[in-house]
């Protein structure tokens, strides 16, 4: 039974876990129990950690976890990442049949500022910011994960952008005339936050009434679910459904009735205050201020509301119109932005440094991604360091299919 | 049998109506005779062969008048240049050519050019025989009498060598180790150049003999003796390595050793400090390596010098470059650190990288920097070249992948290159 356990929780344990068995709060069960049992084996047998690449749940990382993977249990990859993840990597958890993120210190420092907000205060905002592919969003999803495990109300707009670019049908808001709907990409987003936040949906109750048409309103007091059923239903008033859910949480947040705490967490913030591609009918640029969800969201992204925290990545990959050299907050949120976003947490995500890419070398070795015999000499990794040059993506790109 | 063709031949000859042969002599000389066949023909072969016309004859006064023409359009051309007519020479001449007649042609044998007859109208045989129509030369009547003049000098000479060599052996004085010719830089002319040389055709066969007699001649330890005799004989290379001077090895003041190098590929200009730091940063323009080259095959060009010498980690790249496109970039960079990394090296191993790295540059040069080339033959092995070329639809692509092999072999260098 241990055999078969271990077996299927993938790898022996870090033993330094002990003290944090305590805080873990909503997880299920067999998570605690592979623990115990590992500490169990780890005490009858005492022998070496075999594989000291892996670590347990992301709860208890710490400084000496940097550089380790973890992987994410496949139920909560399916319920907190239902679009969430870079399309890459999805590919890479197709592959190798486990969603394995590497333990990396921008993360880890988000997470501890996380541990130890203060829930009274004003929500403060962190910006994940580095070069192309230096892991950005990778690093967002390892935060949101870890939000989920603690039980956060997790609001996550996997990626700005797509809200802003390329949108083939766009409605004249009801609400607003001046503003523009976006029906599609409002729906898929309802359905994300459904799957994702199920249990909250039936705990929160809106305090207002909101008016859709002549005949259908929600009233004070119903719940959470019934407004997300209403915007997935209906699809012309999705728009504005997203926009009354967003000031429903934030304004429920941060009072003391209220049993849960927001993550709002943003993938390239930088396109709320950006260009769009969107044009209207006489090919004039939409500006994103005239999107419904991007107005809304940008209300959110103020510090005016308590009982969260904000966390953001800009990048210049995918956005509009934005020189490539460009990497720092300042040049990629614009003047705008960064008036809006300011003050804020900057957290730098750098390449890898020498340990971690030996760690994802041998990931990668150990899952047999590497099969040119080169690949598996010194030679060979002198050489995906020249050519990759630490860069996550780029040490993936090379390695993977043709 | 016989019988049979002269039915044939009859028959043929009947439909034809071909009155010249009679019957009778076809069938006597069957075996001898060539059968003549009448072909029809169309009025476009009975105009001249163009290009089996022989060249125009100019007589002797008629260079020599040419000759005087050009020294004097010399004189003339130098004083509307306002130069010196007394020291105005062929370059001085090319200049003003070029100056007076801007062309935009690339084609170079289309650009107007002003030089000696003697290199512009093709060298001809004086006349060889004298007024009383007997030859001058003793080999007339052989029909190439400067081919087997020459074959007799070399033979005079391996003689006399011979003689000489018995001489000091006679007298105690024959060392084997004597000055010999150096060889490493030059080439034996080609069929073509000799028949240029001896104003008349050669064959195949003349040609091995001519150059199996003159290895002969070099294979005797005192050919030193006619060094200027052969020479005449080989064309020089310009050999990479001879004019590679290695860049100095300097130190910093922290005492960390760089050298810098340049290099060039089409119209990209590269230079590269190379740092003996231990850390494998490359920075190129200021950007990362990434950055400014996000496609793997030029990060790949960048590695090719220092995976070979197995120096990957080891050195800090400072790159600048200019110019051209990413491809030439890459390229002239790569030759860049290849040159820097040899202030690095020991000679053997510097030659190991001329070996290897030359050919490509090479192949490069005598097929006209093609990219294919460059890019194939720099980068696979000649086996793995083999298995391309085996494809049957690329039969082609094997003929155009070994031309520079070819090549080279024609030009008697396969041996002095280790292809890769």
């Amino acid at each position: 039974y241990l055999y078969a356990h271990l077996r299927l929780s993938i790898f022996p344990l870090d033993t330094g876990c002990f003290h944090c068995s305590e805080r873990i709060v909503q997880l299920p069960s067999w998570n605690g129990f592979v623990f115990v049992e590992a500490v169990v084996f780890i005490f009858l047998y005492g022998f070496q950690l075999v594989s000291s690449l892996f670590v347990s749940f992301q709860a208890c990382h710490s400084e000496k976890h940097v550089g380790q993977f973890y992987t994410v249990p496949p139920a909560h990859v399916r319920i907190v990442f239902p679009y969430g993840l870079p399309r890459r990597y999805i590919e890479q958890v197709k592959t190798f049949n486990e969603a394995c993120l590497m333990v990396r210190q921008p993360a880890l420092e988000v997470i501890s500022y996380l541990k130890k907000t203060d829930f009274s205060k004003p929500a403060l905002r962190y910006v994940f910011y580095g070069v192309r592919g230096s892991g950005k969003s990778l690093s967002l999803c390892h935060t949101v994960h870890f939000c989920y495990t603690q039980g956060w109300l997790v609001l996550h707009i996997p990626d700005a952008l797509r809200w802003v670019k390329d949108c083939t049908e766009l409605l004249p808001s009801s609400y607003n005339t001046s503003r523009f709907d976006q029906p599609l990409q409002a729906v898929e987003w309802l359905r994300n936050f459904r799957t994702t936040n199920e249990q909250f949906l039936s705990k929160i109750k809106i305090k207002q009434r909101y008016v859709w048409t002549k005949r259908e309103f929600t009233e004070e007091g119903s719940l959470l679910g019934e407004l997300v059923d209403q915007g997935i239903s209906r699809v012309k008033s999705s728009s504005d459904v997203v926009g009354a859910l967003m000031k429903e949480l934030r304004l429920q947040s941060g009072q003391p009735e209220s049993n849960f705490r927001l993550a709002v967490a943003v993938n390239s913030v930088n396109a709320l205050w950006g260009k769009s591609n969107i044009m209207k009918e006489d090919r004039s640029a939409v500006d994103p201020e005239e999107l419904t969800l991007i107005h809304n969201l940008r209300k959110l992204m103020n510090n005016d509301w308590t009982g969260g925290a904000i966390i953001t990545t800009v990048s210049q990959t995918g956005s509009v119109l934005i020189p490539k050299s460009a990497y720092l907050p300042q040049e990629l949120l614009g003047k705008k932005g960064f008036d809006t976003m300011d003050p804020f947490v900057p957290v730098s995500v750098p390449n890898y440094s020498e340990k971690e890419f030996e760690s994802c070398y041998l990931y990668y070795m150990d899952r047999h991604w590497l099969q040119h015999p080169q690949s598996l000499t010194e030679d060979g990794k002198k050489e995906l360091i020249f050519l990759s040059n630490r860069n996550p993506t780029m040490l993936e790109r090379i390695c993977s299919s043709l | 049998m016989a019988a049979s063709c002269v039915r044939t031949v009859g028959s043929f000859l009947g439909k034809c109506g071909n009155s010249c042969s009679s019957i009778n002599s076809v069938t006597s000389q069957l075996s001898r005779q060539v059968l003549r066949r009448q072909i029809c023909v169309s009025s476009a072969l009975h105009r001249k062969n163009q290009s089996n016309r022989t060249p125009p004859k100019f007589t002797a006064e008629f260079i020599e008048q040419q000759v005087e023409e050009f020294n004097i359009g010399k004189r003339h051309l130098a004083n509307m240049m306002g130069e010196d007519p007394e020291n105005f020479t062929q370059e001085d001449i090319d200049r003003s050519i070029a100056y007076l007649f801007p062309s935009g042609l690339f084609e170079k044998r289309a650009l107007p050019v002003m030089k000696h007859p003697d290199e512009i109208f093709p060298k001809q045989k004086a006349v060889q025989w004298g007024e009383d129509g007997r030859p001058f030369h003793f080999l007339f009547y052989t029909g190439k009498q400067s081919y087997y003049s020459v074959m007799h000098e070399l033979y005079n000479k391996i003689q006399n060598l011979e003689k000489y060599q018995d001489r000091l052996r006679a007298k105690g004085l024959f060392s084997q180790d004597v000055k010999q010719i150096s060889l490493g830089s030059s080439r034996w002319l080609t069929k073509e150049e000799v028949e240029g040389v001896l104003v008349e055709t050669i064959t195949d066969h003349n040609y091995n003999r001519l150059i199996q007699l003159m290895e002969r001649l070099l294979s005797m330890p005192y050919c030193a003796l006619e060094e200027e005799f052969v020479m005449r004989y080989r064309q020089q290379l310009e050999t990479q390595s001879r004019k590679q001077t290695v860049p100095p090895l300097q130190r910093d003041e922290r005492g960390v050793a760089f050298s810098t190098a340049e290099g060039r590929r089409k119209t990209s200009n590269s230079t590269v400090v190379l740092r003996d730091c231990g850390s494998g940063k490359v920075s190129i323009n200021g950007q990362e390596s990434i950055r400014y080259f996000p496609v793997l095959q030029d990060r790949e060009q960048l590695m090719f010098p220092l995976q070979f010498m197995d120096m990957l980690g080891r050195f800090d790249l400072e790159c600048t470059v200019s110019g051209g496109g990413r491809s030439s970039q890459a390229g002239s960079l790569r030759l860049a650190i290849s040159r820097a990394l040899l202030s690095f090296l020991s000679e053997g191993e510097m030659e190991n990288m001329r070996q290897v790295t030359v050919f490509r540059s090479v192949a490069a040069g005598l097929e006209g920097c093609s990219k294919l080339y460059a890019a194939v033959i720099g980068r696979f092995s000649v086996s793995q070249l083999m298995v391309l070329s085996a494809w049957r639809s690329c039969r082609w692509l094997t003929g155009q992948l070994f031309r520079p092999l070819a090549l080279l072999k024609k030009l008697h260098l396969d041996k002095s290159f280790h292809i890769v």
